[in-house]
């Protein structure tokens, strides 16, 4: 019997488990992939927003800006690069200028702090790259770039650490009221609990509509990205977004913390919750709006594209707390942009209430912290000397493009909630997300996960489920096809 | 830290074109080479090429990849050269501090007197050209592929799709159908292949795999493996056509479609490079923009025959040995631009010594822009035409070699730029 079950193992899951744990609080989280930020967290624009592009008075606006402010501390525990980058909100016509006040006006309601309107020249001195007919820009210095799904790996292991029980490929088929209790029934076993957290992303309308009369629909809503060379890095110094309206209807340009740069999304909602191929034309349209933001930039540089999908409500405003007809049961759904941002104020927030709600005493034995994850690429050379000569595996270099490690590619599967898919691996490492995007380090990150795994390399996964990287030894085909003979 | 070390010229790469230049610098007279090698063996990626086909040229047989390795190798041995294995280098400098990382010798910087650059080139891959679709797997670079096929032993999937018709594509088509794996099609954006001819005939004719011209993949499609791609057929202006949609059932998608110099860390140490090959800017003895630094195979431009690689190589070894023992920075001496004018593209190298050009044979190498029947190469000095030579056909996927004679310019001296065009007759 667990205090708390929740369903969903992105961000906000991830954040609730991890808060959960500040309480002597028995907790477990579902996910259905075979790791944790699969779904949305990992295909986002991986900004911290500032906030003034919510609605004031929505619960979004008021998360927004203090989720914004609690990023230091939490990235800093669980050693997540961050940057307060800030951002541009840039007018590039007269026309926008009424559109780029009102923003400002809203940032104000919203209690964004140290926002200020620049002119065109302060402008292009710090974008040079910047669409020079550009004519003023809303600057908003707490603006940020985090890596989302390494955020959501920290985020996992901490609560893991703390006690969490953290299920992977654990698909919630069923929530059921059970004499005052629920039952969350999985492909792992049902697990029974007091209060069920509703995290469910994409999914979020099922299980609230399984136990709630107060009904919601989910609609998916797919954006689609590019990202840039790393060569390009310094192209531009802070996120740059657009007014909404017109053409650039929410594609921004930014760097990530990573020293890329990320162009998108676009927004058309479908049909499929699953659905995240990327399409020609979506591609294109990012591509030209982006445009409008960095006239120069080249197609040569875009190193791959992917898309992801937002978890839309047509009322567009988070849906936080216990459903009104069902005790015990917590909803954060509807959790779309700016949800990365709000995802720690949020987790705080609906932590407190079931905490209260359950009676819960502090767990003084909560530990804020992972342990640092070290990395080859950021250290100094006298480090890397130094923890060669502790662990020649950091002398052994997987990922050429991004010079990652033998020694990081086995520590982030040995740790807890560590990876096991080739993916997983590169979202906690980044071996393969450079330019030759995989190309050179997948065999040898395939041989890695069989030997720490245990397994064939036949049983490694690009994603978990029917993604297999190889089909059969050379040998057995021949056999077959001689066979079939 | 370990101290910095000394060493005459420092190869980087194991490869064929490291290996050939470690030979030719020992020959030239150089004594103290090292070759940083970031695989467990020399070879580089011969190594998974065990196809025959190499060899022709210089040793007047064919060899598999391997085979032609192991000759270098032996003799790198033989002479004694040392070899350092399982090593990356992940910094050079312009004054020629190389830094690599190895689990057996920790972080080492070198001081080189000269330093021949040999990474070769990776593979062109799937984001690079925009394929929109799912993520499924299935989806490999087809050199991956060759590698998963022959050097691990495993078979990357069971019904295959090729994108392009690059030769690695094309040795892999026949590679894969004799491991019983079928190879449904191999799709050429282009309206000819970039492969060789003699692959096309002995590994798609022979086998009745079909080279669809003028087609694409224009998505992928797939939860978890892939299950299919659309194809389509494009027009002149490579745009695909609309209502020509086909769709094949697969599990594997091999793209050969490109290859890439590997000049991450050339640009660290400031060498400039060339937009179109890709690689750094040479003058006739292969040394880059900077002092000291040569490039040869594919790291410079990416070649179609070892045996080109290993010729080219060795005279990068011999300069970068005449460098070091002459321990002077070169002056900036008065060189001729080497210009690719209409319908000729990626000439190597980029600078010639205006001395060279009058004492003895140069040799260029470059593609034709388009297929080219019928062709006559021009070679121009400061704008006057001062050779013309006839070729039967120019193809893209076949480099053309060109030597450019000292008696050419018995008339015309070029003193600023050398440009080659190709004409259709």
């Amino acid at each position: 019997m667990y205090d708390i079950v929740i369903i969903g193992g992105g961000v906000i899951g991830c954040a609730i488990a991890r808060e959960l744990k500040r309480w002597q609080l028995k907790v477990a989280l579902c996910e259905r992939s075979d790791d944790v930020g699969a779904g949305a967290s990992k295909a986002n624009s991986a900004i911290i927003h500032p906030g003034h592009s919510a609605k004031p008075g929505t619960a979004m606006a008021r998360l927004n800006v203090i989720g914004n402010q609690l990023y230091d501390q939490l990235c800093q525990e669980l050693d997540i690069p961050f940057q307060r980058c800030g951002s541009l909100t840039v007018a590039f016509d007269e026309e926008e200028l009424p559109a780029l006040q009102s923003v400002y006006q809203d940032g104000l309601a919203n209690g964004v702090p140290d926002m200020r309107l620049i002119d065109r020249d302060e402008l292009l001195r710090r974008e040079p790259n910047l669409n020079p007919e550009s004519v003023a820009a809303l600057f908003a210095p707490t603006g940020g770039i985090v890596c989302p799904y390494e955020l959501t790996v920290g985020l996992a292991e901490n609560a893991a650490i703390n006690g969490a029980d953290v299920f992977l490929n654990a698909k919630v088929t069923q929530v059921k009221r059970n004499a005052g209790n629920w039952t969350v029934c999985t492909g792992r076993g049902d697990f029974d609990c007091a209060v069920v957290v509703n995290a469910a992303g994409l999914y979020a309308d099922i299980f609230n509509n399984q136990v709630s009369t107060d009904t919601m629909r989910i609609i998916p809503r797919r954006g689609e990205y590019w990202m840039i060379d790393k060569s390009f890095d310094g192209a531009f110094h802070s996120t740059i977004f657009q007014l909404p309206g017109k053409m650039g209807k929410g594609v921004l340009v930014s760097p990530t913390v990573d020293g890329a740069i990320i162009v998108g999304p676009n927004a058309e909602d479908i049909d499929d919750r699953d659905d995240t191929a990327t399409t020609r034309a979506g591609l294109e349209y990012v591509y030209q709006a982006a445009s409008r933001i960095w006239p120069a930039l080249p197609r040569r540089a875009l190193i791959t594209n992917f898309a992801g999908n937002r978890a839309h409500l047509v009322r567009h405003d988070f849906v936080l707390g216990e459903a009104p007809d069902a005790p015990g049961f917590f909803n954060a759904a509807g959790i779309e942009s700016p949800g990365l941002t709000a995802a720690p104020a949020i987790a705080r927030e609906l932590s407190a209430a079931i905490a209260k709600h359950l009676h819960a005493s502090a767990n003084a034995e909560f530990q804020p912290c992972r342990p640092p994850v070290r990395r080859f690429r950021t250290m100094t050379m006298a480090e890397r000397a130094a923890a060669i000569a502790e662990n020649p595996t950091y002398g052994r270099i997987i990922c050429r493009c991004e010079q990652v490690t033998e020694a990081e590619i086995r520590d982030c599967i040995r740790r807890p909630v560590g990876a096991r898919s080739v993916d997983a691996v590169k979202r906690r490492t980044r071996a393969g997300m450079g330019r030759c995007q995989g190309g050179f380090c997948m065999p040898r990150v395939v041989a890695i996960l069989s030997e720490e795994l245990g397994i064939s390399p036949l049983q490694v996964t690009k994603n978990g489920g029917n993604s297999t990287i190889l089909t059969a030894k050379l040998e057995e085909l021949s056999r077959e096809r001689k066979a079939e003979a | 830290m370990n101290a910095i070390i000394p060493i005459d010229v420092l190869i980087i790469g194991g490869g064929p074109a490291g290996l050939a230049a470690a030979l030719a610098a020992k020959a030239a007279g150089a004594d103290d080479i090292l070759i940083l090698e970031r695989e467990n063996e020399l070879g580089g990626i011969l190594r998974q090429c065990i196809h025959t086909g190499f060899g022709l040229h210089i040793f007047k047989e064919e060899l598999t990849g391997p085979e032609y390795a192991a000759r270098y190798i032996s003799d790198v041995q033989a002479q004694n050269i040392p070899a350092q294995c399982d090593t990356m280098v992940i910094d050079i400098t312009s004054d020629r501090l190389v830094t690599c990382v190895s689990a057996a010798h920790g972080l080492q910087q070198f001081q080189a007197g000269a330093i021949v650059l040999a990474m070769g080139c990776r593979e062109r891959p799937r984001g690079a050209l925009g394929i929109p679709g799912a993520r499924c797997s299935g989806i490999y670079s087809a050199g991956t592929a060759q590698r998963f096929v022959n050097l691990e032993g495993y078979l990357p999937g069971r019904r295959v799709v090729i994108l392009g018709s690059g030769d690695i594509g094309l040795i892999m088509a026949r590679r894969l159908t004799f491991a019983g794996i079928k190879v449904e099609a191999v799709v050429e954006l282009m309206p000819y292949s970039s492969g060789l001819k003699r692959n096309i005939v002995q590994c798609l004719d022979d086998f009745g795999i079909p080279l669809m011209l003028s087609h694409t993949v224009t998505a992928i499609h797939g939860k978890g493996r892939l299950t299919g791609v659309t194809i389509s057929k494009v027009d002149a202006d490579l745009k695909p056509i609309p209502g020509s949609e086909l769709h094949l059932p697969c599990d594997t998608l091999l793209l050969s479609v490109g290859l890439i110099p590997e000049n991450e860390l050339s640009r660290n140490a400031g060498v400039d490079l060339d937009a179109t090959t890709g690689g750094p800017v040479v003058d006739n003895r292969l040394q880059t923009s900077v002092p000291g630094i040569f490039a040869c195979g594919n790291v410079l431009h990416v070649h179609d025959l070892v045996d080109h690689v290993s010729v080219e190589a060795a005279e990068a070894g011999r300069q970068a040995a005449l460098a070091a023992a002459s321990r002077h920075q070169d002056e900036p001496e008065s060189a001729v631009t080497v210009r690719a004018g209409d319908g000729v593209r990626g000439i190597v190298p980029q600078r010639i010594n205006s001395e060279a050009l009058t004492t003895a044979p140069v040799k260029l190498m470059f593609r034709p822009s388009s297929v080219c029947r019928n062709a006559v190469l021009v070679v121009e000095a400061d704008g006057v035409p001062v050779h013309r030579v006839k070729k039967r056909v120019l193809t893209p996927g076949e480099m053309v070699e060109l030597s450019i004679k000292p008696d050419f310019f018995a008339a015309v001296k070029p003193v600023r730029e050398l440009c080659i065009s190709c004409e259709n007759q």
